[in-house]
């Protein structure tokens, strides 16, 4: 199996006609984990929806690949199927469906008809991580996101990203909303996906989140582009100063989308 | 407005027609009196929906088609375990094929057979009951049809006292494209007996133009409870005019549980009357449209008796161009005193083109009384699809688990498993 592959170049999003990523490159292999940091405003969670192909993003411009394959061809299905996948910063909550009927459904998307995990199987994998990420027994059986508080859904994605196991995954923001130890839960979650065959890109405006998830690369974006690249020292300057210096570095008045000169 | 129309069974073919099942007299006079009015009075109608270009009253009375002596598949499948069990109904195209109630239940004064039986044998009960204090015969002009052309269905008489453990199933099922099917059911519940019922239409006309009018009429005496459940799954080809109705009396309970997932148009109405004081109603309906479909659907609970109770609670998803009405109407009359009347209708669309209309509607003429309504109609969320495609689920897959998810606080309600399994099974088919 090929080592998967993620590469942007010159992407540009737009929603209802206002352009939010302005010509945004990144590439992304198995075994990374590229953190974005940025203010709000600037076009983090936009440029995640985009690649997923949340129905409100046009994109205007630009290439993406996906293991060698034309994102934007295909559909949000199919782009899961090809193994991405987006944690995101506010899940939907569907009623009528439990959690694990939603999950085996996905995990049975993937698979030929008559190669079906079984159930046992299933349930198995399923009590395993739900132990990791430590969530009661009952959210099995729960309607799909329903009444969960914020945290339970942020655990829920990470739950759903570890029976997934997508080859490159976007965590939106997974951070917002967590406590100290909810997020050390979920910073174990995503470790344990940590391998050779998994590359990950995460979205956060904290830099409290990297303190358990140690990025490979670490790039800043201000008004819907990356503006500065570097490695986990980046995200640790970042946390002590502030975004003034890169601002002043770059000659950035505002750095939210549509502000530049 | 008045519509000439071309009925094409005259008093002559009635009167032969009772003569050949051996009917009695008052049978016979009450055909014939409804032959009369068939040509008097007006359609129904049903409100917001325009059933004028419909065909309802042009049908082959009886069919020609010769039933084997063995059971259908499609009627095999739907005989759950306790129909097994040996209390069971089959009528095909019309024709008894099967019918069957245990001795146990016989030895206690159980009546359960078919119509056309129950004329013969028991008559004088059935007269007490059969459109009288129900559905009217001279309530329009599809009743007074059915009246004069009734054909076959269910006659269920249970004995004071007498509480029916098992549930009586009945299947009607038609497999002729050119016959009509005129069905009447009739669960009469003497004073503190229970008794559970589940009906299934089935029909295999894709094509044609054949019509269904079906009645139903339910009386709960006093202290006794009544279960009704029924799946209609009519085939596209029939045009369906259907009215179940309910009268309870004082600490009665009756129970609907409908799964009202015909293919062709249909007008479609439930009706409680609570008559005794402390009588109880539960109605709950699951709705399907789909194709170019239209349907009205009305579910009504008329308070009465005081310290009355009704619920309705409807649940309907509306694909491709479908289009239907839901009509939920509790009316609590002057005196109810003490009465509680509840109802919610939920509409699901799934495209651009489908249409769905609910219509909660109370109407209360007395004061010391508590009631509710809760009613929506909306699209399908194009984020929540977003979210469940982003896992790998297929559009189509996506849509199913909505409608699961949107009609299962129905469907888990059902009070008969033998329903809420045949319900999964025909809306799995028919959203997918």
């Amino acid at each position: 199996m090929s080592t998967p592959n993620l590469k942007i170049e010159n992407l540009r999003v737009s929603i209802e006609d206002k352009e939010i990523i302005k010509g945004l490159n990144l590439e992304i292999n198995g075994g990374e984990i590229h953190a974005i940091m940025g203010p709000n405003g600037t076009g983090k969670s936009t440029l995640s929806s985009a690649l997923m192909g949340h129905p409100k993003y046009e994109v205007t411009e630009g290439n993406v690949t996906f293991n060698g394959e034309d994102l934007f061809e295909m559909e949000v299905d199919e782009r899961a199927k090809a193994g991405l996948f987006l944690a995101m910063q506010y899940p939907s909550e569907v009623s009528g469906i439990t959690n694990a009927d939603f999950l085996r459904s996905a995990i049975n998307a993937r698979r030929e008809e008559g190669q079906e995990i079984s159930l046992m199987k299933f349930i198995r994998e399923l009590d395993k991580k739900m132990e990791l990420l430590e969530m009661d027994s009952s959210f099995a059986h729960r309607y799909l996101n329903e009444g969960f508080s914020g945290g339970e859904k942020k655990r829920n994605e990470i739950l759903q990203l570890m029976m997934i196991e997508p080859k490159i995954a976007i965590l939106d923001e997974i951070d917002s909303g967590l406590d100290i130890d909810a997020l050390k839960v979920v910073a174990k979650g995503v470790n344990e996906m940590r391998n050779p065959e998994f590359g990950c890109l995460i979205i956060t405006h904290y830099q409290r989140l990297l303190n358990y998830i140690t990025p490979d690369k670490v790039h800043v974006m201000m008004q819907g582009r990356i503006v500065k690249s570097g490695g986990p020292e980046l995200a640790q300057r970042l946390e002590a100063e502030g975004y003034d210096w890169i601002k002043e570095e770059l000659g950035i008045e505002d750095e939210t989308v549509g502000q530049e000169a | 407005m008045s519509v000439e129309t071309s009925f094409k069974y005259d008093k002559d073919y009635v009167g032969k027609f009772s003569e050949s099942r051996q009917e009695p007299q008052w049978l016979l006079d009450l055909r014939l009196r409804a032959l009369e009015l068939a040509q008097q009075l007006p359609m129904p109608k049903p409100d917001k929906t325009k059933i004028d270009k419909w065909n309802l009253t042009e049908f082959n009375h009886i069919s020609s088609k010769e039933n084997g002596t063995e059971l259908p598949e499609q009627v095999k499948a739907l005989i759950g375990e306790d129909g097994e069990a040996g209390n069971l109904l089959v009528i095909q195209n019309g024709k008894t094929l099967r019918s069957s109630v245990t001795e146990e239940l016989a030895a206690q004064g159980v009546i359960f057979t078919d119509l056309v039986t129950a004329v013969k044998e028991h008559g004088d009960l059935l007269q007490k009951y059969f459109m009288q204090d129900g559905v009217s015969v001279d309530e329009n002009r599809l009743t007074a049809i059915h009246a004069a052309l009734v054909n076959n269905g269910a006659f269920i008489y249970v004995p004071k006292n007498v509480e029916v453990k098992s549930p009586l199933q009945a299947i009607y099922f038609h497999d002729d494209e050119q016959s009509g099917l005129v069905n009447h059911v009739i669960v009469a519940a003497e004073d503190n007996s229970s008794v559970t019922y589940v009906e299934n239409y089935l029909s295999t006309n894709n094509e044609g133009d054949s019509v269904s009018n079906i009645v139903s009429e339910v009386f709960a005496g006093p202290g006794a409870k009544v279960v009704y459940g029924a799946v209609d799954n009519l085939a596209k080809g029939m045009t369906s005019y259907i009215n179940r109705r309910g009268r309870a009396g004082r600490d009665a309970r009756i129970e609907w549980a409908l799964g009202q997932l015909n293919d062709g148009n249909t007008v479609s109405d439930n009706t409680t009357h609570l008559v005794g004081d402390g009588s109880f109603a539960d109605t709950k309906t699951v709705n399907i449209g789909k194709g170019d479909q239209k349907q009205n659907f009305v579910a009504q609970i008329f308070h009465h008796g005081k310290s009355s109770e009704g619920y309705i609670l409807t649940h309907g998803v509306m694909k491709d161009a479908a289009s239907s009405i839901f009509n939920g109407i509790t009316k609590i009359e002057h005196g109810a005193t003490k009465s509680n009347g509840e109802q919610t209708e939920r509409v699901l669309m799934l495209s651009e083109k489908a249409r769905g209309d609910a219509n909660p509607i109370l109407l209360i003429d007395e004061d010391d009384v508590t009631a509710g309504h809760a009613a929506s109609v909306g699209r399908i969320d194009p984020i929540q699809l977003f979210y469940l495609m982003s896992r790998g689920i297929s559009k189509a897959e996506a849509e199913r688990l909505i409608i699961h998810g949107f009609l299962g606080p129905v469907v888990n309600e059902m009070p008969l498993e033998s329903v809420k399994k045949r319900l999964v099974e025909v809306i799995e088919r028919k959203v997918r």
